[in-house]
Order: structure tokens, then sequence, then C-alpha cells
């Protein structure tokens, strides 16, 4: 046992588990790249939909409905952080703002997210179906994204892509569990597919921007990600025995996030994250 | 021959099962799930291991309530991390007490039933972001003070589970005198703040260790098992000499005007320590029992169409 014998009880301690320098993926850490205009805005609607989901999501630890969740959602907020932190100091290069400048102190209509990303955790079937959408998305946007022709991003995009991966299979696995365990789980992911729904479409919806971005290969055209979102979707609800909605939950939200609207679910979020940061305007922590 | 390291075997003959017993104790072996151990030593190590256990997963409100407002993104992902290691060590210590024959759903109930303790300084409330620093260097500290010893506890899953802990603890401690010492750094108010708090952590963190020697009652048979190695006031003493270094480090002072190196006794001179405080937060007067239980039972209940749900998934799986 002489293993335990050498760990200083004087509290002698090493630092392994994160390393407490900044760690950015991508080029603009090691390159010093620096963002255009147009790819500055693009990272940042990236970077919203990221930290926006990893703010909400932070709300689960020690609320979760076991041990293995607090677990399990902890590691998927901690990776949407560090995909935000990546994507929000690349887009900063651009006006020389740093992330936390970027994620602090910019007001609601600066934020650049879907508004899937700002609904609420609901119950956890609502947190589910709303991890469901957002990750089988974002599998298919990071896959593409490896391929962009700003390496900064592509670098990104590919450290993302593993991790975005096991959060789809996360949400694949519990949407099938609740829809195929009792009658209320079932219910209750119906429910929560069902409020989920409206706030698809916006995914995937091009505009100028992006079409400009896309025509220099640097972006990923939205609307070409739908038929592989469609695609697993399909196969998931098939496993689950689940039906798209329709009727009333065939309602398409108006969306506008790209473009600085919102729901009123972001401004008090975005209150919460940014309160003891705005306290302290130029402090360092 | 040695002497028995059941206290209760004083004076008598043993069975080959309990000679065996000690000769594995006092040789410093481990003793495993399958071994024959006395009755009391289990029911300790139960005890001992479930209230560990149960702070942990206690311990991760108090910090869970700055995940939201953490004042950067580093900061935020690293307090994150921090709390999900906690989720972390509550499920290897409760895999641990399992090994000795009681479930995780036994020792759930016993917490949220009030049957169960857990350690009392998750009780105190953390009003400040500086509070983040202080729990990891003060209670992490004096967590870390206390555990090391039980990385060597004579029950083999239990040490283990210590070793992987202590070395996560470590790091706990390290980003806890961080961000204090980046609040010492930073403004006035920032600096206030950190003080502030380090006044508020420092004596509960002392009674962390338990009370004094002579009126601790389970010690004396722990030790002779080997589960505890260190007196709680031996512990206490070397804790307050690794604080004392780091908080000049720091720019902190210890809320102790008699804290004093004694070159005679080799040891610090304290004040008293407030042993009614301990005692009231102990009886469920502390300034968030209550809370602490409510969210716990909360969670548990909310989540329980969740765990029915994978529950009879996996039954219809199987079948």
């Amino acid at each position: 046992m002489s293993d335990e014998h050498d760990i200083d009880p004087h509290g002698e301690v090493s630092v392994d588990r994160i390393r407490l320098a900044d760690e950015y993926a991508g080029e603009s850490a090691r390159h010093g790249a620096v963002a255009s205009t147009d790819v500055a805005e693009y990272a940042m609607r990236l970077g919203d939909d990221a930290l926006v989901l990893a703010q909400h999501l932070g709300d689960w630890i020690s609320r979760a409905p076991e041990l293995e969740e607090d677990v399990a959602l902890g590691n998927i907020a901690l990776d949407l952080i560090g995909h935000a932190r990546s994507l929000l100091h690349y887009a900063g290069t651009d006006t020389g703002r740093s992330e936390d400048d970027l994620a602090y102190f910019r007001d609601e209509p600066d934020f650049r997210n879907a508004w899937l990303f700002e609904q609420p955790n609901g119950d956890f079937a609502h947190t589910i179906a709303r991890g469901l959408v957002a990750s089988v998305y974002l599998v298919e946007l990071y896959a593409a994204l490896t391929e962009s022709t700003d390496l900064t991003l592509a670098a990104i995009a590919a450290k993302s892509a593993k991790e975005v991966d096991y959060h789809r299979d996360h949400a694949i696995q519990w949407t099938v569990r609740l829809a195929g365990g009792t009658e209320e789980s079932r219910r209750r992911m119906i429910v929560g597919i069902g409020d989920t729904w409206p706030y698809v479409e916006e995914l995937f919806r091009d505009d100028e921007l992006v079409e400009r971005l896309a025509a220099q290969g640097v972006a990923v055209l939205p609307s070409s990600l739908r038929a592989g979102f469609d695609a697993m979707i399909a196969d998931v609800f098939a496993e689950a025995k689940l039906e798209l909605p329709t009727g009333r939950h065939a309602y398409i939200a108006a969306g506008g996030g790209r473009q600085g609207k919102h729901t009123e679910h972001l401004g008090p979020l975005l209150a919460e994250m940014q309160v003891l940061a705005r306290a302290h305007p130029g402090a360092s922590w | 021959m040695t002497s028995p390291a059941d206290l209760s075997l004083v004076g008598r003959e043993f069975s080959p099962e309990e000679a065996q017993f000690n000769d594995l104790i006092a040789e410093d072996s481990r003793i495993e799930p399958r071994d024959w151990m006395p009755d009391a030593y289990r029911k300790t190590l139960i005890r001992q291991i479930s209230q560990h256990a149960h702070s942990e997963i206690i311990g991760m409100q108090p910090e869970s309530n700055w995940i939201s407002r953490a004042p950067s993104l580093k900061r935020k992902a690293i307090l994150i991390a921090k709390v999900q290691d906690e989720a972390g060590h509550g499920l290897y210590l409760y895999s641990a007490a399992q090994t000795l024959g009681i479930s995780r759903e036994e020792m759930t109930d016993q917490l949220l039933e009030g049957k169960a303790k857990y350690s009392s300084i998750f009780n105190y409330t953390t009003p400040t972001w500086a509070d983040m620093g202080s729990i990891g260097w003060l209670v992490d500290g004096a967590a870390i003070a206390n555990q090391v010893p039980l990385c060597r506890a004579s029950y083999g899953p239990y040490g283990r589970a210590m070793v992987r802990i202590c070395k996560e603890e470590s790091f706990h401690q390290r980003q806890g005198f961080e961000i204090l010492l980046e609040l010492m750094q930073g403004t006035e108010e920032q600096r206030r703040m950190a003080q502030e708090s380090v006044n508020r952590w420092y004596w509960p963190a002392l009674m962390m260790f338990g009370p004094p020697d002579d009126e601790s009652p389970n010690s004396t048979q722990s030790m002779a098992w080997k589960i505890k190695r260190f007196s709680n006031d031996e512990l206490r003493q070397r804790f307050v000499g690794m604080l004392v270094p780091q908080a000049e480090v720091l720019g902190v002072t210890l809320p102790d005007p008699n804290l004093k190196w004694n070159e005679e006794k080799q040891a610090y001179d304290m004040s008293e320590i407030d042993w009614d405080e301990f005692h009231e937060v102990i009886a469920g007067r502390g300034p968030a029992n209550a809370e602490r239980m409510r969210r716990r039972r909360e969670a548990h209940e909310n989540g329980a169409w969740v765990r029915e749900a994978a529950a009879a998934y996996a039954r219809k799986q199987a079948a």
C-alpha cells in the first residue's frame, strides 16, 4: 500500500483533472487567427447556442432524477461550455473582445442563439426532448463543419463532433427508455416532444450571412443538414414508437434568434448568468 | 500474541475467524468483502461510508448555488467539474458500502428520512462567490486531512475508493485556493469578499475534525480496527499547520487572535472552538439544514417517475 503513503496529508496538491490554463480548440489560439466580421457573427451564433444550453443544463446538477444523471448532464454542460469558449473566443478576435466580454457583457438583443436552446428545462422529458433535437442537429452540423475552409472552425468542429456524439447517445437512450418505460413516462415524453418541436424549423433556416459564408466553404448551410436530421429522428422515433407531432403541435415558432429576437426565456437566464460579473466590471476572477 | 483488534474480545479466547481477522488487521492487510468480520466493524463501516457518501451528495448543493452565476466561463467550467466529481464520489462510496450488504435505496431512504447523518459543514450557506474559494481551500482542505489516512483504512473497498477521491479532492482544494488568490489580488471589494468568507468558514472547517479527543466516543475502537489512523485533535493540528503558511501567501487573516505556534508543545495554540455551535448545527438548527433536506427530497420525488421508467424499460428488455 505504499502508493497511499505517498499522498502528503499537508495538502501538496496537483492539478491533473483540468489544466487551468485556458484551453481553446482551434487555430486561433495557436496561431492568433482573427475572424472576419462575417465569420465572427457565425461563430457567435454557434457559441451562443452552446452557452445558453449549458447554462440551462447546469441547473440540473444536484437536482437530477438519479446521481448518474447529475454526472451525465454535468458532463454535457461541461462539453458545451468548452465549445462555447472556443467559439466565443474566436468570435471576439474580430472586435478585440474576450469570451467573457461576449458572454457577460452583451445584452439580450446581441445574443444569436436559436430559440430551441433558450427553452426552459421543464421536466426531465422536456430536457431530453430539447437535448435530442439539439444533439442530432449538432452532430450533423459539426460533422459537416470539419470540412470548413476556415481552419479554426474546422478544428473546433472536429473536437466538438466527438462530444456531441455522446450527447446524442444520451438523448436517444433516454428518449427510447422514457417512451417505452411506464405509461406516465411515455405521456411525458410525448408532451416534451410536442413542446419542443415548434423550435426545430429555425435551426435549418438559411439567411444571407450563411449563404455568403457557405459560398466560400466557411459555413455549412443549415438547410443542408435537414435531411440527415430527419433521417436520424425517424430512426429514433421508429424505435421508440413515437410519432412526429401533428395538429396543434405542428405549430412552427417564428424564430429570429440569429437576428437577436428572443423568447421571454432568455432575459432571466442572462440576468442570472451575468449578475456577478456585471457587479464588478473590469474585475478578474 | 497480538492484542485483539476488536476491543470487545479483550481478555477472552478468539474463534479461528476472529483470530484471522485480528491477524489481518495487525499486519496492515486489507479486509475484503468476503472475509469474516465482526458485526460491529461492519456496522461502523456502513455508518461511516454512507455518511461520507451522503455528505458528498448534500455537499453538491452549496456549490451548485453558484454554477449559474460563476463570474467567468472558465470558473463556471471548473465549478461544474467539481460538483460533478462530488456526485461521482457519492457513487463510489455508495458502491463501497453496498459491498457490506446494504443497498443504495436503503441508504438513500435513511438520508431522506433524517435517520442518517451527513457532514454538518454543508448546512452552512454560500452568500458570495468567495465561498466557492473557501469551500475548496478550507472545507476540502479539512476533508483531505481527514481522508488521506482513510486511504489506508483496513476495509479494502473503502480504502481504494478513498485513494481516488483524495486525488480529486486535491484538485478541488487547489481550485479553491486559486479563487481566493485571484480575489485577494483583485479590487478592494473582492479582497473584502474573500476575507469575510474565510471568516465565515474557518471555524466550521475546524469543527469538521469532530469533537476533542477526550469527548469522541467512537474513536478508540475505530483506531484499533485501523479504520481511523489519527485522532481528531492530531488531524486538526496538522490542518492548521497547513493553513498558516497558505494564509500568508493569500494575504488573508485567519480569524483567531490566539493562533500562535507553541515551541514547547510543538503545536499551535488556538482559541476554544465554539462546540455549542457545532452541536446546534448537528441538531438541525444550522443555517440551511431544512433547505438541504427539502431540496434532496424534492429531487428524489421529482425523479421518481424517471427511475420507475428506467426500471420498467429494463424489465421489458430482459423479458
